[in-house]
């Protein structure tokens, strides 16, 4: 354990248009440590993991994120992505006409720039996609084909991961990752996940099942409901959120207005 | 030559011109004193304003003397098989690339063909009968004093005749002046052949270029055509393409336009005969204070012909776009299979676009669609790009560049499409 935490987000509150939908989240996270984020439809979990990346569809009404002692909040999207978050997209963009092989090494070195860092040489670049494309049991066709242009639900997932290995993220938040996938294709993301976590990287896993916290297992298990932590737990909490469900843990005050 | 006084029009050139062209170049001086420059009253012209050019006083362009390393940027390097190069509207031989032609295959100069018994009777029967002197007047100018210009003949079912590069260049110090390029083109029956017109400038003067070309595709034959306007950008540049496809015949014709301060082309695409296929693609990039117009008609005169039409625009800056897509379809032409789209992406709240689709259809069997897109990247896939690393203005440009490189990805001629990706790129930095 490092005695600075990575991530620290205190009484965070976010609205999308009118609605209020963070209502005070705090929540630190060290390197090193895996953090489960579970909760029922609307609890506002993936609105945090996509806060954390910047998402123009939210606005930060209070609170603070200090990531690496500095102050998430003030950073342009970019700027969070050169300084290490990476956010897995739970429905990840189709980029018409832009070849992953090109977005990956845009982004690279954009990312490598931001470090003052030189660009990647394109020999380089290659060797490297061809022992990070190994992550996601991928072959190199797949980096002549547009960014997620026309990819199935499971492609646009492990396309996700396949970035995440290529840009070595220090914190790593996966919206909703396994939604979608089935029992391979989980196998194949999960494993990239384990297969990429460092001493000096934090991961952050939102998800609504727990399947796939047999694949990733977690040091903390966070219960969202209504726009608040309501409980936290070890990894045996997400195995209680399976037996029962998440009614129990629901504030009384909101317990209404879920669907 | 002074076109502002329509009534004292000079009279066309007649330097050892058979009769029959004389007859149609007075012919065609008349019809302009009588049409005189079009007006923003007329609705093909509402957006286009031509009055700097009506009023403007020209000089025919005279002959000028270019460097091989003036016009490199505008040739296509080790694999220009055939080149015609017009400096000024004028022919230089020096500056084009001639080599033998397999059999079957002429490129020359207009002027030259005309006086060749083989090409002779070929060019009485086609100039001129396809570009509208009646209603268009900038076609009725050019016809009636055009210059030099490129005649192409591909005989009856040849088809291995390398990609023909017809380039008009501008040279420095043109402002004042005008040329009038006149191109025919035909392909026979079964044959093939590519043919890429080019017009450069080299300085930002206001010169005026007006060409028309004229194109017959034989039956079951196939012209790849393409047109890449990068002129001045203080020109003005108003051109006309007209083509004939007999049955069976394929007409692909892309047009990319980035230079001259008033850049405006009219494509009129016939099918006169059954089974033909047309497809009208464009590019255009407008910025500054660029006006950039095109008018397209396809007119589906006989049954099953197919014809396809996408046209994209990027603007920025004051940049204003014009797109007019006409496609009529007669009683007698069922089963015509039409699409046309046009979008466009605004970088600036200042850039503006005028588009409208026009169709005219009198046959009950057919299957006809359009669609015109005005708008601005989409928000998400910039956060996208972003989330990545990717800083605001390279995420724009790469999406726009992805926008538009999308009708560049069927351009045959790879030297042509590697070209207009690299011009876009540097558009875009």
């Amino acid at each position: 354990m490092t005695t600075k935490s990575m991530l620290e987000i205190k009484n965070l509150t976010a609205k999308a248009g009118d609605k209020e939908i963070l209502k005070g989240i705090t929540l630190t996270v060290n390197a090193g440590e895996v953090h489960a984020i579970m909760g029922p439809n609307g609890s506002g979990k993936s609105t945090l993991a996509q806060v954390l990346a910047g998402h123009p569809a939210y606005e930060v009404t209070g609170g603070s994120v200090t990531y690496l002692g500095e102050d998430l909040l003030d950073m342009e999207p970019e700027v969070r992505a050169q300084a290490g978050v990476f956010l897995a997209f739970q429905y990840p963009v189709e980029i018409a006409g832009v070849t992953n092989a090109y977005f990956l090494r845009a982004a690279l070195n954009e990312q490598r720039k931001a470090r003052g860092e030189e660009e990647i040489d394109p020999i380089d670049f290659i060797d490297l996609l061809e022992e990070k494309l190994k992550v996601v049991e991928w072959g190199p066709e797949i980096m002549q084909r547009a960014v997620n242009f026309g990819f199935s639900g499971g492609e646009k997932k492990r396309n996700e991961i396949l970035q995440m290995a290529v840009l070595e993220p220090k914190l790593a938040v996966l919206d909703e990752t396994d939604s979608g996938l089935d029992i391979d294709a989980l196998r194949i993301v999960a494993g990239g996940v384990n297969k990429l976590k460092r001493a000096d990287s934090a991961t952050i896993v939102v998800t609504h099942y727990q399947r796939l916290l047999d694949h990733i297992i977690p040091d903390h298990v966070h219960v969202l409901a209504g726009g608040r932590i309501v409980k936290s737990g070890g990894k045996e909490l997400a195995l209680e959120l399976e037996a029962r469900g998440y009614e129990w843990l629901e504030e009384p005050a909101t317990t209404g207005a879920r669907a | 030559m002074t076109l502002a006084t329509i009534d004292r029009l000079p009279a066309p050139p007649a330097d050892g011109v058979p009769a029959w062209l004389a007859a149609r170049r007075t012919a065609a001086v008349k019809r302009f004193g009588e049409l005189g420059f079009p007006t923003t009253r007329q609705e093909a012209w509402r957006f286009t304003d031509v009055s700097r050019i009506a009023e403007a006083a020209f000089a025919p362009a005279p002959k000028a003397k270019l460097s091989a390393g003036q016009i490199a940027p505008f040739t296509f390097g080790a694999d220009e098989g055939i080149r015609l190069v017009f400096v000024n509207g004028h022919f230089d031989a020096a500056l084009s690339i001639l080599p033998a032609l397999p059999k079957g295959v002429a490129v020359l100069p207009l002027s030259d063909a005309l006086g060749a018994k083989e090409h002779g009777d070929r060019i009485a029967k086609h100039l001129g009968t396809l570009a509208d002197i009646e209603q268009e007047p900038f076609i009725a100018l050019n016809t009636g004093y055009a210059g030099e210009g490129a005649y192409v003949h591909v005989a009856k079912g040849v088809q291995g005749a390398p990609t023909i590069h017809l380039l008009f260049v501008t040279a420095p110090g043109a402002a004042g002046t005008v040329a009038h390029p006149r191109n025919l083109i035909v392909i026979d029956a079964g044959a093939r052949a590519t043919v890429v017109e080019q017009f450069a400038g080299l300085d930002d003067g206001a010169y005026f270029v007006n060409p028309v070309t004229e194109v017959v595709v034989g039956a079951n034959a196939e012209l790849t055509h393409y047109k890449l306007q990068r002129e001045g950008l203080g020109a003005w540049h108003v051109g006309a393409i007209a083509s004939r496809q007999e049955r069976d015949a394929r007409f692909h014709n892309f047009c990319a336009a980035i230079g001259a301060a008033i850049g405006r082309t009219d494509i009129r695409s016939v099918f006169a005969g059954p089974g033909g296929e047309a497809t009208l693609n464009g590019l255009y990039l407008v910025r500054g204070d660029q006006l950039i117009d095109h008018h397209t008609r396809i007119e589906h005169r006989e049954p099953n012909c197919a014809s396809r039409e996408i046209y994209k625009g990027v603007l920025d800056g004051r940049g204003h776009a014009v797109f007019n897509g006409q496609v009529y379809v007669t009683p007698e032409a069922q089963k015509t299979d039409g699409k046309q789209t046009n979008r466009n992406l605004l970088l600036s709240d200042g850039a503006k676009v005028d588009t409208k689709p026009e169709l005219e259809i009198f046959a009950d069997d057919v299957k006809c669609t359009h669609g015109a897109t005005v708008g601005r990247l989409e928000r998400l896939p910039l956060f996208y790009l972003e989330s990545r690393g990717i800083g605001a203005a390279l995420a724009t440009r790469m999406l726009t560049f992805a926008f538009a490189a999308e009708v560049l990805a069927d351009l045959t001629v790879t030297p042509v499409r590697t070209q207009l990706e690299s011009l876009l790129t540097a558009w875009l930095e």
